[in-house]
């Protein structure tokens, strides 16, 4: 197997575009190295994207944040102003595995593993975020919800990296949350997951809403009824129930080791309901 | 020497028995010096790997490793064609057989073929190399599936004089107990409870996955250290199957990163051994956790049928259980210990209990804390529960209505001696726990549970050092702090401080014969055998005194430390301490020393009781525990904070067992959750700190009144956690895990 770890953008998409075998990106390592524990792959070449000094940043853009895909979960976490912007994705991408997991994982990892049950990408496709692809004819801005195509599956060309995410500059009375359901307390995987995000207006009437569902069918979905449901509500109990029923009528799930179909669209609903509400909690406490 | 009558006496002033000192494995342990399994190392060690079957039944038509032999790096493969020897002994045939396939893979893990090479990746090549034809034969995972008539047949024959003609060749061994009529019994009985309860298989999940490292010479003398709750079983087991003589192997046991029962037999040891002999280099063998699950020993997943009747009073008439476990491919499941606890807190006129030990395509189970008892006592807890809240009666005080006190007979034979159930149920019913205040969606749940302990064949040597500390030899791998508590029984007799003892683990080379580490025997039988080789030590040195004073011998006596002339002719010498006669023990007739060999009885029952609060999140069916309190009897708490991890470890492993864990299995009989991922025991997060009371009613078969307290601890988690949940969910819950999606339908079914 053969290591790489390049100092610059440039040459990390060099070596992918000169390599012929099964290349793989590390950065947290918190997939990769699992599964080449339990032998899961055998990468030809590992290009280690961390020393990459511009991939190691949290830059304000615009009002926006832009992060990069090596920093990890803890950092994100530690980034005060990025936690009052974004609390959602910063609590999804916070629920992954451990405290020494979350001070490796890193969000594009999270992202480009395609996992469907990914915690961050239902809050980050709640967030409109949108990833940065690098390869060899340059950068591509990419919406997150355009990157997972399946289990284990993505957009990217072979050539090409997530550079880094972007969420988007936040809105006055407006907030997000993420929810997911594993059977223990921690170091679980999702069984259901949904992230909201929502707006209200000065009279606590929600303007615009946007809900995503993990870890119900082949890849994170974002649920338009869901997001409709909510607008022009306060959240009432019928909007609450007509939110959740389109999540799950949005779930198509399957059974597995993980839990029945039919509690995975059942639950998608309920966190559907909790999340909206801590949202729009979160949204009033903001001035 | 004349005996220091107080010796004997159980309500002696302790003077080191019963304080907390610092372990002595402790600062080992946190810095990464202790060496376990896979820390053992040798010159030109080669790596061992298995293959294993992907088939949960299949017929091995042939095997060809003549690919993998050639590859470079490769010294060794062996198939199940390489042993030989004919094992006479049936048991542990099935021992060679699960390590080892022979005509058929019986699991989906079952090993195959192994190879030793002279790197990690050549022997990850190797395997891919060896090419197996395996003819797949229906397989069956269900315990009452495998009982069916029709029901795939793992083996033929198998079955012991007890079952009966007719059955599915799966059922292999029949067991019953109790006494009274039952039928009469429930004739007598205002209200009858009639179910069938289910748990699933689990594993004990100790953290250091099965390792080895074996060398075996050009000579035949062997070497072999590993992770084992038995380093003398390991030699035992080996050398049978290898057709060795026990001398030539000498077994050295690692720090051990639990076991709890799963490390009371082997799995790779024999294939290291046979690899060692054919490649003639060293070979070590680690299992991936994946390993562990596949092909290991996991307990017994269970359905037990319940008719228990009660009067409106509370007082149970009749108890009748049949129980209903299977143990993996081959016969052995706990049903016959779980037919025996089942009842065994009760004091009943008519009970009887009725096993089946069934064969089906998993792995062999190995012994779990207390094997068999925990969902024996789930079903017949749940049943009692349930009868007592209809009736509208205290649970508790049902329980210490119908309890088992000194002289009850047992539903399984023994009558009792003095015994610690009804203290526990009397220090539940006053602890603040049991009055404090519940929440909606709260409920609260109690069980109490039973284990037998266990003494056995037991070695120990105490060496006096010329500078007068104290060396204590045993011969059981230290898995709960046993180390520290012979310390302390050894400073305890000899009257010296507990730091000037230091107690080892030998190897099989030094003791004699020493039964595993298993039946919470080890603070039992080697703590006796420790007090009786100090003895041994302490009537020698009192000795050398009267041989220096002039005196008889019986005019010594052994006090606070020393020797000291007593009785009327003794004289006035003044007291030799121990390291005093220690340094001059050369001129006094040579080194001294204390040992004793024993096949330890008298290992009195446990009992305990324990209360928990659950919390049911009712949209989702998600169980919280809220607090949780361990009531148990210990005898005498020898280092009571051993003693409260016991409690706290059983009700933890009890509280996964309760709700997530199990092994899973695919309809295609494949394992789907082989890891701690989707194999899922408690996070700390998961758990409350969990209250261990110590009780303390002396056992009369140990010299300071210890019992066992290792394995009763998982006994009542299991029906206490159910009762709770049940009473939170408002329906009766009868399947084990309590995972969400089964609490949530009991919820919906309402």
């Amino acid at each position: 197997m053969n290591y790489q770890a390049p100092t610059t953008l440039k040459d990390a998409v060099t070596l992918m575009q000169g390599d012929t075998g099964n290349c793989r990106i590390l950065a947290g390592g918190t997939d990769l190295l699992v599964r080449l524990r339990s032998e899961m792959e055998e990468p030809d070449t590992v290009i280690d994207i961390k020393r990459i000094a511009e991939l190691d940043e949290i830059a304000e853009e615009g009002g926006g944040w832009r992060i990069g895909a090596a920093v990890s979960g803890v950092r994100m976490a530690e980034h005060a102003a990025l936690v009052a912007a974004w609390p959602g994705v910063v609590e999804a991408m916070n629920l992954i595995g451990s405290t020494q997991i979350q001070s490796r994982a890193t969000m594009a990892g999270n992202l480009c593993n395609a996992s469907p049950a990914a915690d961050s990408v239902p809050a980050m496709v709640a967030a409109e975020a949108v990833a940065r692809v690098v390869g060899p004819d340059g950068a591509r801005d990419v919406p997150v919800a355009e990157i997972p195509t399946g289990p284990g599956r993505t957009s990217l060309a072979r050539d090409e990296l997530i550079a880094s995410i972007f969420l988007p500059a936040p809105q006055t009375r407006a907030a997000d949350a993420y929810l997911r359901f594993i059977p223990r307390t921690e170091m679980d995987i999702a069984v259901a997951g949904c992230g909201v995000w929502l707006a209200l207006d000065a009279a606590g009437t929600c303007t615009a809403a946007r809900v995503a569902v993990g870890a119900v069918g082949p890849t994170v979905r974002l649920v338009e009824d869901a997001g409709a449901a909510l607008v022009g509500s306060k959240l009432e109990p019928d909007a609450l129930d007509a939110l959740a029923e389109a999540c799950s009528a949005a779930a198509t799930p399957i059974d597995d080791k993980r839990g029945t179909a039919a509690y995975r669209v059942h639950v998608a609903g309920v966190l559907a309901r909790r999340a909206a509400v801590i949202a729009a909690k979160r949204a009033g406490d903001t001035t | 020497m004349a005996l220091d009558s107080k010796q004997d006496d159980r309500t002696h002033q302790f003077k080191v028995v019963g304080t907390r000192p610092p372990r002595p494995d402790g600062i080992d342990k946190v810095t990464g010096r202790a060496r376990f399994g896979a820390d053992m190392t040798a010159p030109g060690m080669l790596t061992g790997r298995i293959l294993r079957s992907p088939h949960p039944h299949a017929r091995i038509t042939s095997i060809d490793s003549s690919e993998a032999e050639a590859l470079p790096g490769v010294h060794a493969v062996v198939t199940r064609a390489d042993f030989a020897h004919a094992v006479a002994d049936a048991a542990t045939a099935d021992v060679l057989d699960n390590c080892m396939a022979g005509d058929k893979a019986l699991y989906d893990g079952h090993a195959v073929a192994a190879v030793a090479a002279s790197s990690p990746a050549i022997a990850r090549k190797a395997l891919k190399l060896i090419k197996v034809d395996y003819e797949p034969l229906p397989h069956v995972t269900d315990v009452d599936a495998a009982m069916q008539p029709d029901a795939p047949a793992l083996h033929e024959g198998r079955a012991n004089e007890t079952v009966p003609a007719g059955l599915s060749p799966n059922v292999v061994a029949r067991c019953a107990f109790g006494h009274g009529d039952i039928e009469a019994g429930l004739a007598q009985a205002d209200r009858i409870v009639e179910r069938t309860y289910r748990t699933e298989a689990t594993h004990q999940g100790y953290i250091e996955p099965h390792a080895c490292l074996a060398s075996v010479g050009p000579d035949g003398q062997a070497d072999l250290w590993c992770c084992t709750q038995g380093h003398y079983m390991v030699r035992n087991t080996c050398a049978e199957i290898l057709g060795m003589d026990q001398g030539q192997l000498r077994v050295t046991a690692s720090e051990i990163g639990g076991g709890f029962g799963g490390k009371t037999t082997v799995f790779l040891e024999p294939v290291a051994l046979m690899l060692s002999k054919k490649a003639g280099r060293p070979v070590k063998m680690v299992m991936s956790r994946s390993e562990v699950l596949r092909a290991s020993g996991p307990t017994a997943s269970s359905s037990v049928d319940v008719r228990i009747g009660m009067t409106k009073e509370g007082r149970i008439t009749a108890g009748f259980a049949e129980l209903r476990y299977q143990g993996g491919a081959y016969p052995g499941s706990p049903v016959d210990m779980g037919a025996m606890a089942a009842f065994a807190p009760y004091d009943l006129e008519n009970v009887k209990t009725v096993g089946w030990d069934v064969v089906t395509n998993r792995p062999k189970a190995a012994a779990y804390r207390a094997p068999g008892a925990p969902m024996a006592a789930f079903a017949v807890e749940s049943a009692i529960d349930e009868l007592a809240k209809g009736f509208g009666l205290d649970p508790l005080e049902v329980r210490l209505k119908n309890a088992a006190r000194e002289g009850t007979r047992a539903s399984y034979g023994p009558t009792y001696p003095a015994i610690g159930l009804e203290a526990t149920l009397r220090t539940a019913r006053d602890h603040p726990h049991w009055s404090a205040p519940l929440g909606p969606n709260q409920g609260r749940g109690v069980a109490c549970g039973f284990w037998f302990n266990f003494g056995g064949d037991t070695c120990v040597t105490l060496n006096i050092t010329p500078d007068g500390t104290v060396t204590v030899t045993e011969g059981n791998p230290d898995i709960g702090g046993s180390r520290a508590s012979m310390s302390m029984m050894a400073a305890e007799e000899l009257g010296i401080p507990y730091d000037k003892v230091r107690t080892v683990i030998a190897d099989t080379g030094t003791l004699g014969q020493n039964e595993v580490t298993d039946g919470s025997r080890v603070t039992f039988a080697v703590g006796l055998a420790t007090i009786e080789a100090a003895r041994a030590a302490k009537r020698e040195m009192c000795r050398r005194a009267a041989q220096i004073w002039g005196i008889e011998e019986e005019a010594v006596v052994w006090e606070d430390g020393a020797a000291r002339p007593a009785g009327p002719n003794a004289g006035t010498h003044p007291p030799m301490s121990l390291a005093e006669i220690a340094a001059i023990a050369s001129n006094t007739g040579g080194p001294i020393a204390g040992h004793h060999e024993v096949n330890a009885e008298g290992a009195g029952v446990s009992f305990a009781t324990h209360m928990v609060d659950t919390e049911v999140d009712p949209e989702t069916g998600a169980v919280k525990i809220l607090r949780y309190t361990v009531f148990q009897d210990a005898g005498k708490a020898v280092h009571p904070d051993y003693v409260e991890g016991q409690f706290q470890g059983g009700a933890a492993q009890g509280i996964g067992w309760a709700l997530n864990e199990e092994y899973i299995y695919g309809a295609d009989g494949v394992l789907q959750n082989p890891g701690f991922l989707d194999y899922r025991i408690p996070v700390a997060s998961d758990l409350p700190m969990i209250e261990p009371v110590i009780l303390e009613i002396p056992n009369p078969g140990h010299p300071y009144g210890v019992r066992g307290v290792g394995e009763t601890s998982i006994v009542p988690p299991l029906a206490a956690i159910a009762n709770a949940v049940s009473e939170a969910a408002g329906v009766r819950l009868t399947h084990l895990p309590l995972s969400p999606p089964k609490v949530l339908d009991a919820l919906k079914s309402k």
